[in-house]
């Protein structure tokens, strides 16, 4: 048996490489020539000690670990693909539901003529996401992946259409509802050569998204199935931009709404008007009962067909992200206004380097309500629930922000940015304890020096002022980075003034990170204190923690 | 059959050794741009497979208007720009992935920070997936060839020297410089 395998082996081997040197070879080379293989990968881990001042609870596996990994292979017109996810167990903070692993994501995809098709899981959205989107979102710990079919096609250029067909990912396993949806796009300018030459396009969208639940409930009639749809138009003209999305959910009794059949309704309207040194943009919206997810019975951040993210600016600074807005799904009305500038290099204000003065006001209020009948309460199981006059403001506030901020280069070597915020937060509808409105000022001021080309400083000093909730907080932080390596952090966030003598703590936070190309690995050691995550419409509550973690990122 | 097997097996092993004589080191493989399409803040679409900048580098920069210090990066890259392009003919990228809570503010915020780049939407993070970026601030070098010979992953000040040194390198077509 070896000799014969040797005699194949001494003629046929010899044959094949020359011929593959030649024909085979190009067929296998241009194969492999389009093969890439690329992924990333990220690891967070904490150590956690109990720590009774701030809360921080008696962690009985002492160490905790999220961590992903993905793999994507594509070749032209090809793609595959997974991802690893591992909760060993799932840190503080994140939903113990995570609790394993497994690969929640793989698919499938090509792109053929027209179409391009997506089997297994897919992340996709429709317009701004009012009536569908699946994504993802580590720091939040959020995934709605869906598993199932997607296509896009594209008859001719400024066409689109694209269907989904699946189910939505349940931490490690679906949920219940099927969920179908198609959505059309339409840019005029690929048909309109005027519009081309003029800078202006129209770009009109409609989506249909409905799902599928078998339901039972001895009481009511529930649906089970339910449909959003939605229009959406898109007018730009060089530097005006004004977009406007309307989305209808019919009759949709589940646990969010209090199981009432009234019809929801979302309206979104961005327009801006920018030109180099300048842009304005303003933005309004109302949603009234356009919860919508794939199993009636569900609450909190899990099942979201639709995404309703806050139109609130998303802050930085530790002690402006305190307080920060969530989407109430359930009604809202709202407006957003920001305005940044740049004021010249030159002038007096501008200075060598020219001065940004960047500024930002919203409030958002509840939607009025009425009974629907007079003996009715408002928002009775099994009604209609209230009636909503579109346009009325409720008298409830629930968000107000008022911020500006500063950013000037005084030289080579400084750079100063200072900050105000006035943020008013109702506390019991966004978070659900009820400490009424929350009032908040904080001043920061972010000054970094230059020391050399690669090494600088930076310091920040931060006050919240407050007289509900935790009273007032002062803190520092100082970074020192070696470029384009080395990260050195040490910060302190001191509960000064906390109405409970006891609970006036320091929260000592260090950490070092250190980055090779695009691989990061950040070690810290510290308290952190309890807070609330807010990424789009999506809210993470963060409990007090104190010990040491450490993340590792890199993609490759 | 084991023996088949087996036979096959030997027989592509020697095979891809013969190609791996084919591409020597001088000749690393790349990961090309993969394609996805993108609005641009005109609302016009782009393929990304299709960036292009005549033969000269670009640099594809990951950003979104709510991330410290990948606005950091850009105001720092925007003081230095014009120098930049007429010294290397680099073009800068800069993909957003503020999803719809903010990707209206894009335009806006570009304009009024007074930046010169090409600005693109990837507001379902289509192309930040699919060019394996996790955190940001993440920044990519493309050769004349489409080619991603470079990335780097978070900002401070002076980290923009390392990328100009590797514009510079892959426009002049020369080694790149050690991380």
């Amino acid at each position: 048996m070896t000799k014969k395998y040797f005699l194949y082996f001494l003629f046929i081997v010899p044959l094949l490489v020359f011929y593959s040197q030649r024909t085979y070879s190009q067929v296998v080379q241009n194969f492999l020539n389009n093969s890439q293989v690329h992924g990333n990968a990220e690891i967070d881990a904490q150590y956690y000690q109990k720590d009774t001042i701030i809360g921080a609870p008696n962690v009985p596996e002492q160490a905790l670990m999220n961590a992903f990994g993905n793999v994507i292979y594509t070749n032209g017109a090809f793609s595959a693909g997974l991802r690893f996810e591992a909760y060993l167990n799932p840190m503080l903070g994140y939903d113990p539901r995570y609790k394993g692993m497994g690969f929640p994501y793989k698919y499938a995809s090509f792109t053929k003529d027209m179409f391009d098709i997506t089997i297994g899981n897919f992340y996709e959205q429709f317009g701004t996401g009012m009536t569908f989107r699946s994504y993802n979102d580590w720091t939040l710990g959020y995934d709605n992946v869906m598993e199932g079919i997607n296509i896009r096609i594209t008859p001719i250029k400024g066409i689109t259409i694209k269907g989904v067909w699946g189910k939505q990912r349940f931490f490690w396993a679906e949920g219940p509802g099927i969920v179908r949806g198609a959505d059309a796009e339409f840019s005029f300018q690929n048909f309109i050569k005027k519009f081309e030459e003029k800078n202006v396009n129209i770009i009109v969208g409609g989506s249909f998204v409905s799902k599928y639940q078998e339901t039972q409930d001895n009481t009511y009639k529930i649906p089970a199935n339910v449909a959003t749809y939605g229009g959406r138009l898109n007018f730009i003209a060089g530097d005006f931009n004004i977009y406007g999305e309307y989305a209808q959910k019919i009759n949709d009794p589940e646990a969010n709404n209090n199981k009432i059949y009234k019809q929801g309704e979302g309206l979104l309207i961005q327009a801006s008007y920018s030109t180099k040194g300048i842009g304005v943009y303003l933005s309004g919206k109302r949603l009234d009962n356009m919860d919508f997810r794939s199993d009636i019975n569900a609450t909190g951040n899990v099942l979201n067909i639709n995404y309703l993210p806050a139109i609130t600016k998303q802050h930085t600074y530790a002690l402006a992200t305190f307080y920060p807005y969530g989407t109430q799904a359930n009604g809202e009305i709202g407006a957003d206004a920001q305005v940044i500038f740049t004021i010249k290099k030159g002038s007096k204000l501008g200075g060598k380097y020219g001065t940004n003065i960047a500024l930002d006001f919203s409030q958002i209020n509840s939607i009025y309500k009425e009974r629907v009948e007079e003996n009715i309460p408002i928002d009775s199981t099994g009604t209609l629930g209230y009636k909503s006059p579109f346009f009325r403001f409720g008298d409830q506030l629930y968000y107000q922000d008022a911020n500006i901020e500063i950013t000037k280069k005084f030289s080579k070597k400084f750079k100063l940015i200072l900050a105000f915020y006035y943020i008013s937060y109702n506390s019991k509808v966004i978070e659900g304890h009820d400490k009424g409105i929350i009032y908040s000022s904080v001043p920061v001021a972010d000054l970094t020096w230059y020391i050399t080309k690669t090494k600088s400083l930076r310091f920040e000093a931060q006050y919240m002022s407050t007289r509900q909730d935790e009273h007032d907080w002062i803190m520092g932080l100082v970074e020192f980075s070696i470029a384009p390596k080395w990260i050195f952090t040490f910060m302190d966030e001191y509960n000064y003034n906390n109405p409970i003598p006891e609970k006036r703590v320091h929260y000592y936070f260090g950490s070092v990170a250190f980055t090779q190309g695009s691989s990061r690995i950040a070690l810290s050691y510290g308290r952190q204190r309890a807070g609330i995550i807010c990424v789009g419409g999506v809210c993470r509550a963060v409990p007090a923690s104190n010990g040491l973690s450490v993340t590792i990122t890199t993609s490759f | 059959m084991k023996n088949l097997i087996a036979f096959i097996f030997l027989t592509l092993f020697i095979c891809s050794f013969s190609f791996s004589q084919d591409t020597t080191a001088s000749q690393k493989k790349y990961q090309k741009i993969p394609s996805v399409e993108l609005k641009g803040t005109d609302g016009k679409t782009i393929n990304t497979a299709n960036l292009k900048n005549n033969g000269k580098p670009i640099i594809i920069s990951f950003w979104a208007t709510w991330c410290k210090p990948c606005i950091n990066e850009l105001t720092t890259i925007a003081d230095v720009y014009d120098d930049w392009q007429k010294e290397t003919g680099v073009m800068l990228v800069a993909v957003a992935v503020d999803d719809a809570r903010s990707s209206a503010n894009v335009k806006p915020l570009v304009d009024g920070k007074g930046w010169d780049y090409m600005v693109l939407l990837d507001i379902n993070n289509d192309f930040k997936r699919a060019m394996s970026v996790n955190l940001i601030p993440q920044t990519f070098v493309i050769d004349g060839n489409g080619n991603i010979v470079w990335q780097h992953q978070s900002f401070s000040p002076g980290s923009e020297l390392k990328l100009i040194d590797v514009v510079k390198a892959v426009a002049e077509g020369k080694a790149l410089p050690k991380d």
